[in-house]
């Protein structure tokens, strides 16, 4: 039954993208939350989430990805989500997601966006 | 009212372990596209039905630890509506009771969890809650 989640980073001069294939639940809140305090450690204040490769997440995944919005305000950084399905859009914009990390369709606009 | 007649209904019991949610969305996928949902209403029909069995899983606090979802294809001659009733029976809550969450609050908050019923309301055409000590049961619907 387990949905696994897989978690890869790209570091790009500054700027980091995680990127995200399967279910965000929990566990996998937890471990995009583990990847992105990694990057902040590292010296990252920019982080681009590409949902690209997730289908579904639910509500308790979604709260740990506003653990780190919270972090990344408090250390004055700079988080955005790009590639998300319209009902993921949708769950962000209903959360309030949006108003505190920027939402992109796509990871080109998202990266220059974030980085002007 | 005759559209809402029953042209179809399917119950699962399911137990309540980790990604039980999984199988309840594989069921209101499958018989959403039976329906000919178009697929962003299917996601969010999906999305609601995982958000409404985590709550049952996380709060019921149910002593037979399962949760029954019955989804039923409503209409007359055509599938019009898909009803989609979560039911546990755990020791249930209040829902005038329950602040609606936001960001900001949560953001300042040590809990940032809370947003399930939030969520299902905001996807889903119709929602009801009916608590109470024999459990719970969230009846929510979305139009084909």
């Amino acid at each position: 039954m387990t949905e696994s989640l897989n978690v890869t980073v790209d570091r790009r001069d500054g700027l980091a993208v995680i990127y995200t294939e399967g279910y965000i639940n929990n566990q996998g809140g937890e471990e995009i939350a583990r990847v992105a305090y990694k990057l902040i450690e590292e010296g990252f204040r920019v982080l681009l989430l590409n949902l690209g490769g997730t289908k579904i997440v639910n509500s308790i995944g979604i709260s740990i990805l506003i653990e780190i919005i919270e972090k990344m305000i408090e250390i004055d950084g700079r988080l955005g989500f790009c590639c998300l399905t319209p009902t993921i859009e949708k769950t962000f914009h209903i959360m309030g997601l949006a108003q505190y990390a920027p939402i992109f369709s796509d990871e080109s606009t998202a990266v220059a966006q974030l980085r002007s | 009212m005759a559209r809402d007649a029953v042209m179809r209904e399917v119950t699962l019991a399911l137990p309540m372990v980790p990604e039980m949610e999984i199988e309840a969305s594989k069921t209101a996928t499958a018989i959403a596209e039976s329906m000919r949902m178009s697929p962003d209403r299917i996601d969010e029909v999906r999305m609601a039905v995982v958000e409404a069995c985590i709550n049952a899983l996380e709060h019921s606090r149910a002593t037979d630890r399962e949760v029954y979802v019955t989804f039923e294809v409503l209409g007359e001659a055509a599938p019009e509506k898909l009803r989609i009733t979560v039911r546990d029976t755990g020791v249930g809550f209040s829902p005038a009771d329950l602040a609606e969450p936001t960001i900001e609050e949560k953001l300042k908050s040590q809990r940032k969890r809370g947003w399930g019923l939030k969520i299902i309301r905001g996807l889903m055409d119709e929602v009801e809650i009916h608590s109470g000590s024999e459990g719970t049961t969230v009846v929510m619907s979305k139009l084909r």
